[in-house]
């Protein structure tokens, strides 16, 4: 019978393997689901992790894209990764995220169409401000009332959902649309805006702040005291009111950097690739996000990785679909299973796999 | 009710040891027909394994049993309770989103439809003297309640033998009252009851025979109405103290004050809050006794600062430190050792440098600006490492890769580097080697002669007379007044322990020569 034994100690090789492991398993089991769906698992294979990058037909489309779709998947990932440590619960992204978007946007919109150069970084302002009130709901719901954060951030999402819709059709609406839902395009007013800022790249501001936030993070995380408590909290919350932390105030830590982090990315995607606030304005990162942050093993370089990693398999996604028309449903299940093998293999960090006889326990 | 009675359950050279620890050394004790046997001991003294034994839980590894007269090896409680053993436990297993019926029909091998079961619940509930509706729902009950329920739930089965584990350590006065009752006319119908218990009073108002256990072997069997309760306490805590080693010592000025602290119930005992007073004078190890779970933890909280209470409660050098954070105490020099080594005093998963950071952080400036200095943090757990002879690989093993005394030796050395003015641990040496827990009390030893005010609370009274220069029990949330160790004798602590606190109510009352009087 197999059994697992508890190692006396996190093993650091497989520490750094699982994620590896994970992703080899979640390819071999990916092929054989596309060879169940009759397509070539090879040429599918191929199609999500390779072309994206290497295709001369298709890479000078999908590298940019790649950073484009990965800098919302870090940023709000890295933020997330402190309350993950912490044992707080940050469901919700999506709706700090759509409300960042919503609070720097209508910041940008209320200065059209005058010009200058404080606008831009008003709404950045915004956008954290917006996602960072949108996440002390659940904080102090979970501080005063002991409530869920994970159910109140996780409904707060649809709420907000609801208000970007109501802003798109209401008070956000363009009124030069001819009556179509939908703000202003902010790409197409400059002083509002968040361009490309080298041509060819994908690299925007939000990129620029993605790739500043994975090395602050790692300062913070493992060399400031103050990411030491949050991962004592997380390890042992006993242990860390013993030493000082309060739990109260790791609650409203956790969830400030993390709605602060998803506004940022919302605004960043609204200026930049999404351009308005439409009805559906709401992509998914957030949530998607959760999943980065736990295959990045909540490390910043790893989510680094992990983001990235992400991003090429909604590209390539995207190009398996029309190229060799795999469902849609199939390649959201070639994504759930990273996240299954990646758990999976997790477990053998902390234990050790024996196979050996029943015997009698004494 | 007489104990020459038929012999119900004897047992013969019961033996039970788990790693480290033997729980039962060749116990043997019989229980006649209609008798109320206590089990009297310490905590720790092997009365939960044997009547886990003997109701089917624990395989012991040698020894025999016989019940009504035939060889009795139940291999689970089923085949006990299929023989006629029934058990109360100390925690209660009870939904409380049910009724009384239907909790006591879940635990039934093939119950009666409710109605009919409601009848015969309100029967025994009647001829018992136990009170209870069988349409109530569990979660609206008190905890006499609910141990009624429990009880009547083995009634139902009818059987020779209840075992009853510490049954009043939740109950009112009242509420015991009541339960004394039931449990004489179970007796007087020809029930045997063994009845685990700490409480000397208790034991002398009801039981017709006592067992006493000490360190895991039957010292005496007696009758405990014919013995004082000086005579069970001595056998209960055993007559072999060593001469309390440190008596006498010319104490500093007072460092710690503690002055009308109140330590809201940790469990479930019925009692309101009591209140705590002590002073603590530099140079002085105060030892504080008594049996778990009536305020260690929260005294040990309160004077971590992870409990906090009124300002004046707790003053350090005159200083009121009641209302500051763990860490903000720490700085001003009063540490702890909390008694739960893993999840509290460390984290499990993290190496032994970091754990060093969890307390030293501040006394031992292991950050600037906020940065942690990784290397001098790492310097000072290899220094705990070597002053303290943990054995371990090194700085970087995980807490939870260390044995208990190790980890231990660890933890308590990280407190006294720190050179604390007040240090306040709690069961320093629960679960730790013989040599460890040398060690531990060597270094608290150390500490006080150097000058630090030392709050010791322990199970273990040896320890406490042994290095302890004052001696207070903790009972109920309530404080004695320190004593002395010195010339303390084994009676007195026997009456501070007792736990004479709230008991007068009970029906039949404390004889008067167990009073408080002063010893001949």
């Amino acid at each position: 019978m197999i059994r697992l034994e508890k190692r006396a100690e996190p093993s650091r090789a497989w520490q750094v393997a699982a994620p590896v492991v994970a992703v080899g398993l979640t390819m071999l089991a990916g092929a054989a689901m596309f060879a169940a769906l009759g397509k070539d698992p090879a040429a599918a294979i191929r199609t999500i992790f390779w072309d994206p990058l290497f295709s001369p037909q298709f890479a000078a489309y999908s590298r940019p894209q790649l950073l484009v779709k990965a800098a919302p998947l870090i940023l709000i990932a890295i933020g997330l990764s402190f309350g993950f440590r912490a044992g707080i619960w940050n469901i919700g992204a999506e709706g700090q995220y759509l409300m960042g978007a919503l609070a720097g946007g209508a910041v940008g919109l209320a200065f059209y169409p005058a010009g200058g150069a404080h606008i831009f970084p008003l709404m950045v302002l915004a956008g954290a401000l917006g996602g960072w009130l949108w996440a002390m709901i659940p904080a102090v719901l979970k501080v005063r009332f002991a409530t869920s954060e994970i159910l109140v951030s996780l409904l707060l999402v649809y709420v907000a959902q609801q208000i970007v819709a109501a802003a798109a059709v209401g008070w956000l609406r363009n009124p030069e649309g001819g009556g179509f839902p939908g703000s202003r395009n902010l790409a197409r007013y400059p002083a509002a805006s968040n361009p490309e800022l080298l041509p060819g790249t994908g690299v925007h501001w939000g990129v620029v702040a993605a790739a500043l936030a994975v090395p602050l993070a790692w300062v913070l995380l493992l060399r400031h005291v103050a990411g030491f408590r949050v991962r004592l909290t997380g390890a042992a919350p006993r242990a860390a009111r013993f030493a000082g932390v309060r739990p109260g105030a790791m609650t409203f830590a956790c969830l400030s950097v993390s709605g602060a982090l998803a506004g940022l990315a919302g605004l960043f995607e609204l200026a930049g690739p999404a351009g308005q606030i439409s009805i559906d304005f709401g992509s998914g990162y957030g949530f998607t996000a959760i999943i980065v942050a736990f295959l990045g093993r909540l490390h910043p370089f790893g989510i680094l990785l992990a983001g990235l990693l992400m991003a090429l398999t909604y590209i390539g996604g995207e190009l398996a679909q029309f190229m060799l028309g795999i469902p849609k449903a199939a390649i959201q299940a070639f994504q759930g299973m990273l996240l299954f093998f990646l758990l999976g293999v997790d477990v053998l960090t902390n234990w050790r796999v024996r196979l050996r006889r029943r015997r009698e326990a004494r | 009710m007489p104990p020459a009675g038929r012999v119900l359950l004897s047992v013969e050279g019961l033996t039970k040891a788990y790693p480290g620890v033997l729980a039962n050394d060749a116990v043997s004790f019989a229980v006649a027909e209609g008798e109320v046997h206590a089990l009297l001991g310490e905590n720790g003294a092997g009365k939960s394994t044997l009547v886990k034994a003997i109701y089917g839980l624990v395989r012991p590894d040698a020894g025999r049993m016989t019940f009504r007269g035939r060889p009795y090896a139940p291999a689970e409680p089923r085949a006990a309770r299929a023989a006629g053993v029934a058990m109360v436990f100390q925690h209660f297993s009870l939904f409380e989103a049910l009724s009384v019926a239907e909790n006591i029909a879940l635990g039934m091998e093939r119950p009666p439809p409710l109605r009919e079961l409601g009848r015969r619940i309100a029967a025994v509930s009647r001829a018992y003297g136990l009170p209870l509706d069988p349409l109530r729902r569990v979660g609206d009950l008190s905890a006499g309640e609910r141990q009624r329920v429990e009880i009547v739930r083995c009634l139902l089965q009818d059987p020779k033998l209840l075992i009853m584990d510490e049954p009043t350590s939740v109950l009112t006065p009242q509420e015991a009252t009541i339960l004394f009752h039931t449990l004489r006319k179970l007796a007087a119908g020809g029930t045997a009851i063994l009845y685990i218990s700490h409480k000397l009073e208790e034991i002398r108002a009801l039981c017709d025979a006592a067992t006493i256990l000490r360190h895991g072997r039957a010292v005496a069997s007696l009758d405990p109405r014919r013995h004082g309760t000086r005579a069970l306490a001595e056998l209960m805590v055993g007559a072999s103290f060593a001469p309390p080693a440190r008596a006498g010592r010319a104490a500093g000025p007072t460092v710690l004050a503690v002055e009308g602290l109140t330590l809201a119930p940790a469990g479930g005992f019925g009692r309101g809050p009591g209140e705590v007073s002590f002073t603590v004078a530099a140079g002085e190890i105060l030892g504080i006794g008594g049996v778990a779970g009536n305020g260690q933890d929260a005294l040990l909280d309160a004077l971590s600062g992870e409990r906090p209470s009124a300002p004046g409660a707790v003053r350090l050098n005159g200083r009121p430190v009641g209302a500051l954070g763990p860490a903000a105490r720490r700085a001003l020099g009063l540490s702890a050792a909390p008694e739960e080594r893993l999840g509290h005093a460390a984290a499990p998963d993290m190496s032994l440098t970091e754990n060093a950071l969890v307390t030293a952080q501040v006394r031992e400036r292991l950050t600037r600006r906020g940065f942690v200095d990784w290397a001098r943090t790492r310097a000072f757990a290899e220094r705990v490492i070597a002053r303290f002879d943990v054995r371990t690989p090194g700085p970087g093993a995980a807490a939870r890769a260390l044995s208990g005394g190790n980890l231990q030796k660890f933890l308590i050395g990280r407190e006294i580097l720190q050179r604390p003015v007040v240090l306040a641990v709690n069961q320093p040496t629960w679960g730790v080697d013989a040599a460890a827990a040398a060690a531990i009390r060597r270094a608290l030893i150390d500490l006080a002669a150097e000058g630090a005010a030392v709050v010791m609370i322990s199970q273990d009274l040896d320890e406490l007379l042994e290095i302890a220069d004052r001696f207070a029990v903790l009972n109920e949330g309530r404080l004695t007044p320190p004593r002395p160790t010195a010339g303390l004798s084994l009676e007195e602590i026997g009456l501070m322990m007792g736990g004479a606190h709230g008991m007068h109510e009970i029906a039949g009352g404390p004889r008067r020569e167990t009073g408080p009087a002063a010893p001949p």
